[in-house]
């Protein structure tokens, strides 16, 4: 294999040898296999595909945004855009002396409420928990909520998070990315909000053409003067 | 059913079929991934006369709530042809030929998915025919396959899918309408091309063990045809062209 990097679709062979397979990919003797559409990597040791397309599943130590969907009387049912609800327990968000008698979940959070969430614990037994105890997590109270494909997060974050730097840094927003494909932007000046949405959308849309943080940029930058 | 002529000739005296074809060249093959903007993933095929469009959905919820697995995704298919889609209306209720094509598809398509990373849960597979002629569900698993990548559903391969048949005693590849209600064989098979393994094989009809391995063999070359342009409809939603 000469480059490193290739488009695969399932079945293709990405290389054969001594790898170790990693994310999407499998050991069929000794073709190491993708089983997503994707584009391959190949390290020193390791061969792993990054996804184009599918659904959220959720990962441990994962920043997703929520939506709550409802709430019994010891914890709250978010909604993460995975196959699976997120469960947030009561005791997060009230502390260890949360009594089912006297506290009311409601009065903390509504069904229809946005919450920057963390997965706490996520195996294949159990729904995945969250928590929303930690610096930066919790209710969001403003800002509008843009829904992209989760395989595009990392195009939106960019390398070393260049391609949300520049949407920023352009529209003066506060966007918060949650893995799950969810993401929050927040902005003063309405103009800005919109360009940093319309940013957004471009990504996503465009997530596989290449120089898209020059084109991004470019957007901006037209859009201003105008 | 289209019109059955009693003076056609299924393969004449050159070698070629009733509609103009080599004995081993497939029908007109068009694949296109993607289409549908409220399904997880989708794919629209032609091949030959058959029209199919196939919608994914999930992983998702399970509902019934019964039928979810722990260990397990599962998979559910619905092969459906469409009222308009035959000579004569079909009626639109689940026929027993339908019941079983979904099975077939659904058990086809089982070896390649790996819902093991999906505990609780279904891939749902809506296959809708809106005009068939004859070798519907091979056209129907091929376009479920592209369906069910776009999906980003996990899969150790794709499955390609094609007919292969007896007609005037000579092996054909891909067997249309007529040659399906005429002819003397028809066998569908099912194909994941890189782990060179068949899915689905079945056979109507009398074949000798010769006439078996051949047919069996000009199969599984077909499938590999089907799956190049499987894999030229995925390079073209996703990567913007026909190869790398």
């Amino acid at each position: 294999m000469d480059n490193k990097r290739k488009y695969v679709i399932p079945g293709d062979v990405v290389t054969t040898g001594p790898f170790r397979p990693e994310q999407n990919v499998i050991l069929e003797g000794n073709k190491i296999i993708s089983t997503t559409i994707g584009i391959s990597e190949i390290y020193d040791d390791s061969v792993k595909v990054i996804p184009l397309t599918g659904k959220y599943i959720p990962k441990i130590n994962d920043l997703v945004i929520g939506k709550v969907i409802s709430h019994t009387s010891l914890s709250w049912e978010l909604d993460i855009n995975s196959c699976y609800v997120g469960f947030l327990p009561a005791q997060d968000v009230f502390g260890r002396d949360f009594s089912a008698h006297a506290d009311e979940l409601a009065t903390k959070l509504k069904s229809g409420d946005l919450v920057a969430a963390r997965i706490a614990n996520f195996d294949r037994t159990r729904d995945p928990l969250v928590t929303i105890s930690d610096r930066d997590l919790g209710k969001i109270d403003s800002g509008d909520l843009i829904k992209i494909s989760p395989s595009k997060v990392p195009r939106l974050i960019g390398k070393r998070g260049t391609m949300i730097q520049t949407i920023e840094m352009a529209t003066d927003a506060a966007i918060t990315i949650g893995q799950n494909g969810w993401v929050v932007v927040s902005c003063e000046s309405p103009e800005g909000l919109l360009k940093a949405k319309k940013a957004i959308e471009m990504v996503d849309e465009k997530a596989h053409v290449a120089n898209l943080t020059d084109q991004v940029k470019e957007m901006l930058e037209s859009r201003g003067e105008s | 059913m289209g019109g059955r002529d009693a003076t056609m000739v299924l393969l004449d005296e050159n070698g070629i079929r009733c509609d103009g074809r080599k004995i081993d060249e497939p029908r007109r093959i068009m694949i296109k991934a993607g289409g549908l903007k409220n399904a997880d993933g989708s794919a629209y095929i032609e091949f030959g006369d058959n029209k199919i469009l196939v919608g994914v959905f999930g992983p998702r919820d399970v509902h019934p709530k019964h039928m979810s697995n722990t260990d397990t995704g599962i998979l559910r298919v619905r092969y459906h042809m469409e009222p308009f889609s035959v000579g004569e209306r079909k009626n639109p209720a689940p026929s027993r030929r339908e019941i079983e094509i979904s099975k077939v598809i659904k058990e086809a398509l089982e070896p390649a998915v790996m819902l093991d990373k999906f505990p609780r849960t279904a891939v749902d597979v809506f296959i809708e025919v809106l005009q068939a002629d004859g070798g519907t569900r091979c056209a129907a698993l091929t376009a479920a396959s592209v369906a069910l990548a776009d999906a980003g559903i996990p899969m150790r391969d794709m499955v390609a899918a094609i007919a292969a048949g007896k007609v005037a005693d000579t092996v054909i590849l891909d067997v249309n309408n007529e040659e399906d209600q005429a002819g003397q064989a028809d066998m569908p098979i099912g194909y994941m091309p890189s782990l060179e393994k068949i899915t689905l094989l079945q056979l109507d009809g009398i074949l000798t063990p010769e006439e078996y391995k051949k047919c069996v063999q000009v199969g599984v070359d077909g499938c590999k045809i089907v799956y190049e342009l499987q894999k030229k409809a995925l390079h073209e939603k996703y990567f913007g062209n026909g190869g790398d």
